[in-house]
């Protein structure tokens, strides 16, 4: 025996092969939302063809939803048409549809897990980069495009090459005020954005076993911001602890049947991968970004690195400064921000919103910072209430807004304006990605945390 | 949806030499609500293309009218991010055919092939030699063989081949779509789903 566990999980999964060609990958659960959705299903009904697996697709309304008044109409109309055409279509085909007010509507990366449609050994896809955050739980978990979104749509199905493995080993322990973002942000930071391209990533070693599942759902969905097509880890005691009894998951004598199978996967000793990194995870700090690619990040008490340090670039490097108003050298720790955005499938779930609120309990948000907390979903609405959360945020001058994908891509309203500073625990710190001009600080909830009550970018292990 | 047949293109090509061009930038996502593929290339680098009243920015290269042709020529790493096929889209409605570059992002690649844009991904030395060319002259032609899987300048000695898979290529070479493909072997899928547990 020698295999990985993305091998293992691949190969069990491959119903056709085409030399010299792709895989024809078996897909177990299909996650669908508004906005990748609308054109597959087109494809469907000019082809007549019905969807093929109802009962393994999952339909929820996130990217494009308002996170303020959910009870009224969707103001803007092409969005309400886009939410409108997924009812719709989950209505004609006898898919589940969570839509906007339905009690297990929620951001799609996040619902999936809490309901146990996510489950280890599966093939999981979504029309959705993020799709990789699934990965956590020991299934293989990916974004595909919409014309992939109409094949699973007909035939349960999609063609790809297996991609090649690599392991990303963490020895040891994080320091105090660490969190499981930071440590995806240091690895991006050290591989770059294409650093994983081609590669399907297996996490491995101390750091990642001592993470909590949501800790591990946070390091996952980050793996596409390297370029690799997805992240796995193996799935433990932890993993089996979260999913046991949920909506989805199998009870009964076909819960001992699957424990059976789960218990095997895990990559064997011998077994080895196409690319190998090792790091410490003593040496990880909280982390920032600086410029216009979550590669661009570094330790938060660091200096922005000088363009003359880097391996060519050299213009785009110093367009993205430019773009972000920074200069190289500069010091991340003091510069005034103008927006904090705690939320997403990266950073949306109760855990997050437990380490912001630890940081800025017993102080005060600054004035001239404008703050959007959205919870990932009404399940982490409901806790941030049952516990006391929502309290101490509204003592400390924050307002809670209602579940979606909101200011990570800001397809609503949720938008920061041109030319402001916003520290977001999402995913992407992209030119425009928050609004037309906007310029992303992307962080942990513990280092936005810190940044909402300063006013400036902090070190969180200061407040702690 | 099936596309046009890929077989030899010959055009001048569009420069845009920056590195780590991600999708939110080739098309951003308030662009994209619409529930049909159409229009999509109005949006192309759209934030990059026009000022925020809707003036175009004189110095981008889509606006600068000595650069045309059916190629868009991009630094490395190009496509990466978010997974909206609507990227691909863009690119091929404002009717680009073929995206060239050093390094493409998994997922942009992936939906350029499945929308009948031909990713081409040529060695770091070789996207220098075609900047150059281009700013040499704009009109510079490029000539892209599938068959023979041949990326060259022409009149001059540049010329490298690309890869690209076998399968891939046949359905490029055909317009044929990987779901002309799974339909035809639907029977088989079928019976590998009743084996396969919720």
């Amino acid at each position: 025996m020698s295999n990985t566990l993305f091998d293992k999980v691949w190969d069990s999964h491959v119903v056709h092969q085409i030399t010299g060609g792709p895989d024809v990958l078996f897909i177990d659960r299909h996650l669908v939302h508004e906005v990748t959705s609308p054109v597959a299903f087109l494809g469907l009904k000019n082809r007549d063809v019905k969807v093929m697996s109802p009962e393994r697709t999952f339909a929820t309304a996130d990217h494009n939803t308002p996170t303020i008044n959910q009870h009224l109409p969707v103001a803007d109309p092409l969005s309400a048409k886009q939410l409108k055409a997924l009812e719709e279509n989950a209505a004609a085909h006898g898919i589940s549809y969570w839509g906007l007010g339905h009690e297990k509507n929620g951001i799609v990366h996040v619902v999936g897990p809490e309901y146990g449609i996510t489950q280890p050994g599966a093939t999981i896809v979504c029309g959705d980069s993020h799709t990789s955050t699934h990965g956590a739980f020991g299934a293989i978990a990916f974004g595909i495009g919409t014309s992939e979104v109409e094949m699973v749509l007909s035939t349960q199905c999609i063609m790809q090459p297996k991609p090649k493995t690599m392991r990303i080993t963490v020895d040891g322990k994080l320091s105090k005020g660490v969190t499981p973002k930071d440590v995806a942000l240091f690895i991006i930071s050290q591989l770059s954005t294409s650093g994983a391209t081609g590669y399907f990533v297996e996490y491995a070693g101390e750091v990642f076993k001592s993470l909590s599942m949501e800790g591990r759902m946070t390091v996952c969905n980050l793996s596409i911001e390297m370029g690799a097509r997805g992240g796995i880890i193996a799935p433990d005691e932890k993993t089996f602890e979260y999913i046991k009894d949920r909506e989805f998951t199998p009870k009964g004598e076909a819960w001992n049947k699957a424990m059976n199978y789960w218990s095997t996967l895990e990559t064997d000793s011998d077994a080895t991968f196409d690319k190998e990194y090792i790091f410490e995870g003593s040496t990880i700090e909280p982390m920032i970004t600086y410029g216009t690619n979550p590669g661009m990040g570094m330790g938060i008490n660091g200096g922005i690195p000088k363009a003359e340090s880097l391996d060519g670039g050299v213009a785009t490097y110093k367009k993205s400064l430019d773009y972000m108003g920074y200069k190289e050298g500069d010091s991340m720790i003091g510069k005034k921000i103008d927006f904090v955005f705690l939320g997403s499938c990266t950073n949306g779930r109760i855990e997050d919103f437990r380490a912001f609120t630890e940081i800025i309990e017993g102080r005060k948000k600054a004035d001239h910072v404008t703050a959007w907390l959205v919870p990932g979903s009404h399940k982490v609405l409901n806790a941030i209430k049952d516990e006391g959360l929502l309290d101490i945020l509204q003592t400390a001058g924050f307002e809670l807004r209602e579940p979606g994908c909101s200011a990570c891509l800001a397809m609503n309203d949720d938008k920061v304006p041109s030319g402001k500073y916003a520290v977001s625990t999402s995913n992407r710190n992209f030119e425009g990605r928050q609004g037309p001009g906007s310029r992303t600080l992307l962080a942990s909830p513990t280092v936005a945390a810190a940044a909402a009550v300063m006013g400036v970018v902090t070190d969180p292990r200061t407040l702690i | 949806m099936a596309y046009d047949k890929f077989n030899t293109l010959i055009s001048s090509a569009v420069p845009l030499p920056i590195e780590n061009v991600d999708t939110d930038q080739i098309i951003p996502a308030r662009f994209l609500k619409a529930t049909e593929r159409v229009g999509f290339g109005d949006n192309l680098f759209r934030d990059w293309r026009y000022n925020q009243d809707n003036s175009p920015k004189s110095e981008f290269p889509l606006n600068d009218s000595k650069y045309t042709g059916s190629i868009l020529v991009g630094g490395k790493n190009f496509g990466s991010g978010s997974s909206r096929e609507h990227a691909a889209w863009a690119v091929y409605d404002y009717g680009f055919r073929c995206v060239v570059s050093s390094f493409f992002a998994d997922i942009f690649k992936n939906n350029c092939l499945n929308v009948g844009v031909l990713p081409v991904q040529v060695s770091a030395e070789f996207l220098k030699n075609i900047f150059t060319a281009i700013e040499n002259n704009s009109q510079s032609q490029l000539i892209v063989d599938l068959q023979s899987q041949t990326i060259s300048i022409e009149g001059t000695e540049y010329s490298e081949n690309f890869d690209i898979n076998s399968y891939k290529k046949e359905n490029m070479l055909n317009g044929f779509d990987d779901i002309d493909f799974l339909m035809n072997i639907k029977d088989q899928i079928g019976e590998f789903a009743k084996k396969t547990p919720l």
